[in-house]
């Protein structure tokens, strides 16, 4: 059969499945491929919080969304152009993510009756008529990837396991991409069982084959590299991001890094990748509860590491009194907030805006930090190693906001160098210790210095008790008390000084201007720049520092006439803004559904708002 | 052992200028006292000394001592020493906490510090009462105490630290009192020497809300017989008259006295504070008066490799075979390409 390859600017794939069918390896594997060959890309992976859901039924779909173009890609899309659906389950999860006329590839060993019983089908819905006027190519997976398997040395239960990747091969045929990448990947993974390599290998080409010779599939697509800048690239979480942010840091400030931290979703990975990096003289110590992981790393600051803590929503609150006590004793703290749904234990797999006034307000007393959010999956690398700096040189716990849609999402990535990276410079006593005092203050950024215990000289008491104007002492003199409280709030309002402006994606003289923070930039800037494209009045301004705000907010702010605040929560940085800067009015859009933006729901809202002026 | 004794310190030289402000008579200056002469003798330099308490009467200690110092909050001390710790091992680590700081509030710490096997020395000062908060019961205070929380009497059951302290896998463990300056000082003594989280139970004499909470084992008229100062290697002998002594019978300690039914010195146990094996510790660690004598020095030092030790041996094994020699090289690892 000769081969119709058809050219997309950009298409949108979803792989899902159960979640021990590996959908999550399938997904990273075709975008590392994809960003190997040049595409933009932008992935979601959507995952159960049960490690193994029931066998087959909805609960336990497991899914990752990855957008590929030939331009840059912000967000990992909306609707799939393609989806990969190993059993009813998983196409049902999916019916209303599929565009019109898309294609749905599915496995027909598995839609025997029990299958889609158990996924609350009544019918089979290959037969009901309910897939028409989708594209749908039915292939016999198991079986396929059983026969390929054949010859090999492998455990029973191993044969059919490798049905993802006959579904890739499927795949890498449909967009011409070479299967080297995921060989090597696989070699490498099954270094040490080089049988299920091969056989892994064999069912990855089994599939390619099967779509290269049957007649189910019309014609291949191609998408074009993208225009990226120049550079060395390579893929990248957000959570890998921050990691390795912060080891940039402790390298550029010449500090040990120490990690305190208790496992917690969806944070957990940035406790992971780490505790790989000993040979960096990081010290991560898994605690025994999100109280201890961030008091051990104030006890590291306490003694010159540069110290973080991570966790997610349930995890801050729990460690609201010890932030507290960073603040009052002034000692450098990076504590990064992997958002997810909340309240309580809320949705721990699923992504939220909604702990952004916990982290600026959470705490008993006036205790203002600094709070910065990430943007992108590879801007965590920016933000962390950002996070840091602030925190050394300003003397001040800081608080990274990230989300779980950046964390777990992955994109090309430039890799920075080192040298490109700021100078950091810890406030770090020097010399003897003359008329110093715990609570001697450097002029501008109204930072204490660091006296760290080992340094002859500087010894010193500090606490949570409120502390004596310069010397530290305790004291509960009603006057102090005041001007403390305020010097440790004009400590943090300063730190506007050493942040970036806020920057338009737009036209200034726009009708409307979309303001969003941290994890939403992808889903805001496709958005908006397809509707600037289109010649509509609309700009966009991102906000990436929360607490204080970049110093030229409110005069961007009076260059709009319609202000529209979105975000993932039912408004609380809309609330912040209202209070920081009463003298605008704000429109708001909020969704709450655990799932990020998706471009047409804004598309059409932000029409509504512009045509409603 | 080398010499370990720096001239030029005294204890003087552990005291600031900070009025000390425990009530008069408090327990808690003695101690203060006792700390500040033990350091001279540990062989350390005022900077690499720390001092790190949580919330109580106990924890305002570390203001007192020209060390650095950190008094942090409400049962968090063991979490705050082990960062302290771990970032630089060659501090000498020193917590300060109280029965409510370390046991009720701060308990999940305290195991865990104690499990890992951290080298800090923490001085748990036992009074049995929370004294800051103004008078209420406290994990240690004996069931049926009327306090001001408790006015019918307390239903609570107590802990006993040592008990509480070896279930957590503790390898060092010691209890002195506060009205005996020269054992305390011996004791800090044996806890720093000792590599690991070394525990020393103060029995600390509350004089507002808990007054003569120990008296029964430290009235002169009956501490020779309530009193058992256990020394490795010496037979567990006390008494007025040194003729008392501890053996076992069965699963249980039995107190039996020399010259009576035959028994000779011979018969009474000898303390192995390095032995491996909890369970006579255990039921040392349990004796309460009037019954028994109440057992006191050093009932448990057994050693091992410390946490921080561990940590670090790993680090260095690690540096030894790293992939990566900067954060370029790790950036640059693994799946890369080159747009032109």
């Amino acid at each position: 059969m000769s081969k119709i390859v058809e050219e997309l600017n950009d298409v949108v794939i979803k792989f899902a499945g159960d979640s021990g069918d590996g959908m999550q390896l399938t997904g990273t594997q075709f975008s590392n491929t994809a960003a190997f060959i040049g595409n933009d890309l932008a992935t979601f992976p959507d995952f159960p919080a049960e490690i193994r859901a029931p066998q087959g039924t909805v609960a336990g779909v497991s899914g990752f969304k990855i957008q590929i173009g030939n331009q840059q890609i912000y967000s990992p899309g909306d609707e799939a152009d393609v989806l990969i659906a190993m059993n009813p389950a998983a196409l049902k999860a999916n019916m209303d993510w599929i565009k019109d006329r898309g294609t749905i590839i599915i496995d027909s060993d598995s839609f025997k009756a029990k299958d889609f019983e158990k996924a609350g089908y009544n019918n089979n819905p290959l037969e009901d008529g309910s897939l028409q006027g989708y594209n749908l190519i039915e292939a016999p997976i198991t079986k396929l990837t059983k026969d390929s398997v054949a010859e090999f040395d492998i455990e029973n239960k191993s044969r059919t396991r490798s049905k993802n990747m006959f579904a890739l091969g499927i795949v890498y045929w449909l967009f011409n991409r070479p299967l080297e990448i995921t060989e090597n990947f696989l070699d490498s993974k099954f270094k040490k069982l080089p049988e299920l390599a091969k056989a892994n290998k064999a069912a990855l080409k089994a599939g390619y084959n099967f779509a290269l010779t049957v007649e189910l599939l019309p014609s291949s697509y191609k998408v074009k590299a993208a225009q990226l800048p120049k550079g060395k690239y390579r893929s990248i979480t957000g959570n890998e991001a921050t990691a390795w942010g912060i080891l940039a840091a402790a390298e550029k400030s010449d500090l040990k890094l120490f990690l305190g931290s208790y496992p917690i979703t969806p944070a957990s990975d940035i406790l992971h990748e780490l505790s790989k990096h000993k040979s960096f003289e990081v010290v991560t110590l898994q605690a025994e509860d999100e109280i201890a992981g961030i008091c051990s790393a104030i006890g590291a600051s306490f003694a010159g590491s540069l110290a973080l803590t991570t966790t997610s929503g349930p995890g801050l609150a729990l460690k609201g009194e010890a932030i507290g006590l960073a603040m009052m004793t002034e000692l450098p703290l990076v504590i990064i907030d992997v958002q997810r749904g909340g309240p309580s234990t809320g949705l721990p797999t699923k992504t939220e805006q909604s702990d952004l006034l916990q982290a600026v307000y959470g705490r008993n007393g006036e205790s203002p930090v600094i709070v910065i959010a990430a943007s992108t999956p590879s801007n965590c690398f920016d933000f962390a190693y950002q996070a840091a700096k602030l925190a050394v040189e300003h003397m001040t716990p800081v608080i990274l906001l990230t989300d779980g849609f950046i964390a777990n999402g992955a994109e090309p990535w430039r890799i920075k160098r080192m040298s490109e990276m700021p100078k950091i410079t810890p406030a770090i006593v020097k010399g003897e210790r003359g008329d110093w005092n715990p609570y001697t203050r450097d002029e501008k950024k109204l930072n204490r210095t660091w006296a760290v215990p080992g340094i002859k000289g500087y010894e010193h008491r500090i606490g949570g008790l409120e502390k004596q104007d310069i010397t530290g002492n305790v004291s509960y003199d009603p006057n102090n008390h005041e001007v403390m409280v305020k010097i440790r709030a004009e400590k943090v309002a300063r730190v506007a000084n050493f942040i970036p402006e806020l920057t338009v994606a737009g036209d200034e003289k726009a009708d409307l201007l979309v303001v969003g923070w941290g994890g939403t930039y992808g889903g805001l800037h496709t958005a908006t720049s397809a509707m600037i494209e289109q010649g509509q009045s609309i700009a966009h301004a991102h906000f990436n520092y929360i607490n204080p705000l970049p110093k030229n907010t409110a005069a961007i702010f009076a260059k709009f006439k319609k202000i529209v605040v979105c975000e993932l929560n039912n408004g609380q940085f809309v609330k912040l803004l209202r209070s920081e800067l009463p003298q605008f009015d704000y429109l708001q859009y909020n969704k709450i559904q655990g799932l990020p933006f998706s471009k047409g729901q804004l598309i059409n809202e932000f029409e509504g708002l512009l045509n409603g002026k | 052992m080398e010499h370990l004794v720096k001239e030029e310190l005294t204890a003087k030289d552990f005291e600031t200028d900070q009025d000390v402000r425990w009530c008069p008579g408090c327990g808690d200056y003695a101690i203060l006292k006792a700390v500040q002469k033990t350091l001279p003798e540990i062989g350390k330099e005022k900077e690499d000394i720390v001092f790190i308490s949580g919330i109580g009467c106990s924890s305002r200690f570390p203001y007192y001592m020209n060390t650095y110092g950190f008094h942090t909050i409400h049962g968090r001390a063991p979490a705050i020493a082990t960062g302290v710790k771990l970032a630089n091992p060659n501090l000498s680590v020193w917590q300060v906490t109280g029965d409510g700081d370390a046991l009720a509030i701060g308990g999940n710490h305290f195991i865990h510090a104690l499990r890992r096997n951290i080298d800090i020395n923490i001085l748990l000062f036992n009074n049995e009462i929370y004294g800051l908060t103004k008078g209420q019961f406290s994990p240690t205070s004996q069931t049926g105490i009327k306090t001001k929380s408790s006015p019918q009497g307390t239903v609570d059951r107590s802990f006993n630290p040592g008990n509480l302290a070896l279930g957590a896998q503790a390898n060092f463990f010691a209890r002195v009192i506060d009205i005996e300056p020269k054992k305390m000082v011996d004791v800090m003594i044996a806890a720093e020497k000792h590599k690991g989280t070394s525990l020393i139970e103060i029995l600390q004499n509350c004089i507002i809300f808990n007054d003569k909470v120990f008296a029964g084992v430290t009235a002169k008229d009956v501490k020779l017989d309530r009193q058992l100062w256990l020394e490795h290697g010496k037979p567990m002998i006390f008494g007025a008259e040194e003729n008392k002594g501890l053996v076992l019978n069965g699963l249980k300690l039995e107190i039996v006295t020399i010259g009576e039914n035959g028994v000779t010195e011979a018969d009474i146990l000898v303390h192995d504070a390095y032995e491996q094996d909890k369970t006579l510790h255990n039921l040392l660690i349990t004796m309460s008066a009037p019954e028994f004598p109440v057992a006191f020095g050093v009932i448990r030092s057994v050693e091992d490799n410390s946490f921080d030790e561990n940590i670090w041996n790993q680090i260095k094994e690690e540096k030894a075979n790293a992939k990566y020699s900067s954060v370029d090289e790790l950036m640059n690892s693994g799946v890369t390409w080159e747009i032109e």
